[in-house]
């Protein structure tokens, strides 16, 4: 839309081409049209060549090897119809590795996003001292899932570890925090709460700060107590962000491979072998690159419709405004 | 009566600050502490809180036996191409979305704003068998130009060149200054705030990556930080506050960098929000 506008103008300056002959103009308005489009792609073309080889070919690449079966050395050996499919939906594997998924999705989005908004709003009302808390809590954003993992993984220690150490100082029984099937998601869960708990923290602080503060104040001189400002007026007004948030938290929970590969490697008993690890396994593990992508595909369809569910709920918002 | 309410909820708020910072950072101060400990006094048990004084001498022992400054040293070169690569390519694609008029600029748009939608792990088997057969494994173009360009920089720069003033392109035009100095020597030069949230953020995501340099790094020689110091954690499992000491010294540039970027990080992260 804006670069009509520019155009027309352009077209009005008076340039030394409106003093030449019609047919002349005419061919070389023409020409820096032409030189316009191909400098237009030229600009695209770095871009859109990484996009193409390395996502869009890989992505049809997907779909494609999802049909086949292949040799360890990721060769098509031979076509497969719909078996990778149909194996795939008839094995129990593949059923616990989703509900393990959507467990994790459970256990950490609400708890990481619930965490995030109390810490972003007791910062946004601290008076002194709110830009070192701002910065305690944003540290966790330059934390790796390499680093992180090692780290918990030493407190998760059974008998060394200062977690169990901690338990037993207040009279607790040890935990066997990755090595019993009961408890391994959940000490997984706890790690990437702690890991991821930067991300909505700053979005959330950012959102609150950015919230209309007479609405706030009238609220306040109205008498309402600050709980019934914080439920009845702030959360609404936080909605969308919370609700972004909450998408993009659910979709990174269902790519999260790095620290179930460092902690528990899918075990104990496949209790944490969630869905990106059940590709990773049977992709770079036992060489399956065609049941892989089958599997891969399953998680390029369930976030498709995450970002339609998005979609439709954020368009519903904007037009109700 | 008020006033002293008031004084109350100041102080449990502080104390609920002060508590939930102590949860963010009690692994972190934990790693603090262990990494000036003695090897005797980081394996004590019941565990020692605090060390009997700054031994560095582990640090030095991670630094001189591990090959972690390699490590870093890879991850450094990594994270710095991609996020030069990145930053370029989407300066690029967004200077043509904003300025320059050509057939199907719409279509490219939605394309490439449509890539975000496909998830990194979706395509990794094929991205594999791909830099395999190019013989790319094991090597700085295989970890690198897979990511040399990414919608969501284009994303962020496209927004940030449609708030620059139109007037400074006219004026451009005008002078008879055609698109590549326009891109060189006016909007690149204006660009800086957008350019570097985007920056602190690639650079970030570069240094952390994970799954893709376990795939296809397989020499000591061209290992990244973060899966040098995973495969620490199996070899040298005897000695804790090696591996830690390690943790440490990977950990300390992102915290460097966070410390100095965490204005446009923050802005660069925000920015990306509101249109998801």
């Amino acid at each position: 839309m804006n670069s009509s506008l520019y155009s027309d103008k352009s077209n009005s300056v008076i340039s030394p081409a409106t003093v030449v002959s019609e047919g002349n103009r005419l061919s070389a308005s023409r020409l820096r049209r032409i030189r316009e489009q191909l400098l237009g792609y030229l600009f695209l073309a770095p871009s859109l060549a990484v996009f193409l080889l390395f996502l869009f070919y890989p992505m049809v690449r997907s779909v494609y090897l999802s049909f086949q079966l292949t040799d360890p050395r990721g060769r098509v050996a031979a076509y497969a119809g719909w078996d990778n499919y149909t194996q795939m939906l008839e094995s129990s594997a593949f059923w616990s590795s989703l509900w393990i998924t959507v467990q994790f999705t459970l256990l950490t989005v609400p708890a990481g996003l619930a965490l995030g908004l109390l810490c972003a709003s007791l910062v946004h009302s601290a008076g002194r001292g709110n830009k070192l808390f701002r910065f305690i809590f944003s540290m966790p954003l330059a934390i790796s899932v390499g680093t992180a993992s090692i780290l918990w993984m030493i407190l998760y220690h059974p008998s060394l570890g200062m977690l169990n150490y901690l338990l037993g100082q207040i009279g607790m029984e040890p935990v066997q925090w990755l090595t019993d099937p009961g408890t391994a998601l959940g000490s997984v869960s706890l790690m990437t709460i702690w890991m991821n708990s930067g991300f909505p923290f700053v979005l959330l602080l950012a959102a609150i700060q950015g919230l209309d503060n007479d609405i706030m104040d009238s609220s306040r001189i109205d008498g309402a107590s600050s709980w019934r400002t914080f439920f009845s007026i702030k959360l609404p007004l936080l909605s969308p962000t919370l609700f972004f948030l909450a998408v993009v938290s659910i979709m990174n929970a269902f790519q999260s491979f790095g620290q179930i590969n460092i902690l528990t490697r899918g075990g104990p008993a496949g209790s944490t072998d969630v869905l990106v690890y059940s590709i990773y396994r049977e992709a770079f593990v036992n060489y399956q690159f065609g049941t892989g992508s089958a599997l891969a595909i399953v998680l390029f369809v369930l976030m498709l419709l995450l970002t339609a569910v998005q979609f439709l709920v954020l368009g519903k918002k904007v037009r109700y405004q | 009566m008020t006033a002293l309410r008031n004084r109350v909820r100041t102080i449990s708020r502080y104390g609920v600050l002060i508590l939930l910072s102590l949860l963010v950072l009690g692994p972190l101060l934990y790693l603090l502490a262990q990494i000036f400990m003695t090897p005797a006094e980081a394996s004590q048990y019941p565990p020692k809180l605090l060390p009997s004084g700054l031994h560095t001498a582990e640090l030095r022992n991670a630094i001189n036996t591990v090959p972690i400054i390699g490590f870093i040293l890879n991850s450094f070169v990594l994270a710095t191409c991609i996020m030069v690569l990145q930053v370029l390519t989407a300066a690029l694609a967004a200077y043509a979305f904003v300025y320059i008029r050509f057939a199907g600029s719409r279509f490219w748009f939605a394309l490439f704003i449509s890539t975000m939608m496909i998830p990194w792990e979706v395509t990794i088997i094929p991205n594999y068998l791909l830099v395999k057969s190019w013989g790319w494994l094991d090597s700085f173009q295989g970890l690198i130009v897979p990511f040399a360009a990414s919608a969501f920089g284009v994303f962020l720069l496209r927004q940030f060149f449609l708030q620059l003033p139109r007037e400074l392109f006219e004026a451009a035009r005008i002078d008879g200054c055609g698109h590549f100095r326009h891109f060189f020597s006016v909007v690149l030069p204006l660009s800086g705030p957008a350019a570097a949230s985007l920056a602190v953020y690639v650079f970030l995501n570069g240094w952390n990556q994970y799954l893709w340099p376990l795939l296809i790094t397989s020499s000591d020689a061209m290992r990244t930080v973060q899966i040098g110091i995973a495969m620490l954690q199996f070899e040298e499992l005897t000695s804790w506050n090696l591996v830690l000491c390690g943790v440490a010294l990977v950990l300390v540039p992102s915290f460097v960098l966070l410390a100095l970027g965490l204005k446009p990080l923050v802005r660069g992260i925000t920015a990306g929000a509101v249109k998801g």
